[in-house]
């Protein structure tokens, strides 16, 4: 399967000479760290509905061997891992499985706060090629809080199997950021995600997120409003927007998480203290 | 007519929730919007809960939830889908 076209700036790759895009160059430039994250630059989120691969892609990624199994939420808590890529240190951290980012159980809540609070620098969103429709639903709400995406098109020997197509050009023009169809489980389409995991993290390819339009345009106002008095009131909180729809909403976690001020603690706490000291590179004035 | 009374092997499209916030939420991640196409897969001796196949995965309702689910059944067929 040949990799996948951006969908932006196609000749903003690294300057690593002309073979970057070559599988065999790209493998070779991967040094699994295993739990030895040790200090890095940039921290990567594995999101994706409950059995799609995420720990199967994460494992190709660290070398370790988180829970896989064919039953959905196996991976309950958040695991975390490194690897090392063209001279740069990746935090890898493997979350449960989630439909959404709004209505959420408990191990749900796990993945929901780290995507919207832990301030990943790229978040994979690791899908499922049979259920496409489906999978995408999260791809959307994920794509409303951040441009930093990667999309993982995983199961694609499933779906060849079924004779599912998929024109994956079209869809990575029209969700806006990079998508790398793979089967994780075999270790096709590991070199193509990290050369776009890497893009991503570096900036080196422009990600155009698409975001879903709210109809009303009072609608818009009144997020800005609340969005900003969010800011004020938890400063370097991400993601208010997200937390001031809930508040229209009128979504009662988000309301006690506001009134009783455990909202602030989410958006310091996540990272932890160490990840904050240990990256020297990374992108923590975002 | 709404999801609970949907016969085994019928399709129908999802018209309408009448159900509101949190409740509504879930079942919208669950993938039940209006447009959406439903299929009951299988019932439970009682009835309740209720598998149904929604985008390509089972789902499973409890009746009180089916209830608030508006339907229009297709007119074709028993089986295929
Ligand atoms: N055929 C095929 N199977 C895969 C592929 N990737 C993963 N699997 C299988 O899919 C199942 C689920 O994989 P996991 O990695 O545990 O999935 P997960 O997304 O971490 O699951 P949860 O943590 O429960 O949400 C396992 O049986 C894997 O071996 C793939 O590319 N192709
Ligand atoms: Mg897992």
């Amino acid at each position: 399967m040949p990799g996948p076209e951006l969908p932006t700036a196609p000749d903003a790759g690294p300057a690593h000479g002309a073979c970057t895009s070559c599988a065999i160059y790209n493998s070779a430039n991967l040094r699994k760290l295993g739990v030895e994250t040790g200090t890095y630059d940039y921290v990567a989120a594995v999101a994706g509905n409950p059995n799609t691969g995420k720990s199967t892609v994460f494992n190709a990624l660290t070398g370790l061997r988180q829970h896989v199994g064919n039953w959905p939420g196996k991976t309950v808590a958040r695991a975390e891992g490194g690897f090392h890529y063209h001279g740069h240190g990746y935090k890898l951290v493997d979350l449960p499985g989630t439909y959404s980012l709004l209505s959420t159980s408990n191990d749900e809540e796990i993945a929901r706060d780290f995507l919207l609070f832990g301030r990943p620098d790229v978040t994979i969103a690791v899908v499922d090629a049979t259920r496409l429709e489906r999978n995408l639903n999260l791809v959307l709400q994920i794509l409303q809080i951040t441009d930093r995406v990667v999309v993982a098109l995983n199961l694609m020997d499933e779906s060849e199997r079924h004779g599912i197509t998929i024109d994956v050009r079209h869809l990575a023009r029209e969700l806006g950021v990079p998508v790398t169809p793979m089967a994780a489980r075999k270790g096709q389409g590991v070199p193509e995600l990290l050369e776009s995991v890497e893009q991503v993290a570096r900036g080196t390819v422009a990600t155009r997120a698409h975001r879903v339009k709210h109809r009303d345009p009072r609608l818009e106002r009144a997020v800005d409003v609340l969005a900003g008095q969010l800011q004020q009131t938890f400063p370097g909180l991400p993601s208010t927007r997200w937390v001031a729809l809930r508040l229209l909403e009128g979504d009662p976690g988000t309301e006690q998480a506001v009134r009783d001020g455990t909202l602030g603690d989410l958006g310091r706490g996540i990272a932890g203290p160490e990840a904050t000291s240990a990256r020297p590179t990374g992108t923590a004035a975002r | 007519m709404t999801l609970d009374e949907l016969r085994p092997d019928h399709r129908a499209t999802v018209v309408a929730l009448e159900i509101r916030g949190v409740q509504r939420r879930r079942l919208m991640d669950l993938g039940l919007l209006p447009g959406t196409e439903v299929r009951v897969d299988m019932t439970s001796p009682l009835g309740d809960p209720t598998a149904y196949l929604v985008r390509d995965a089972l789902i499973a309702l409890r009746r009180s939830q089916a209830r608030a689910v508006h339907i229009e059944v297709h007119d074709d067929e028993p089986g295929r889908r």
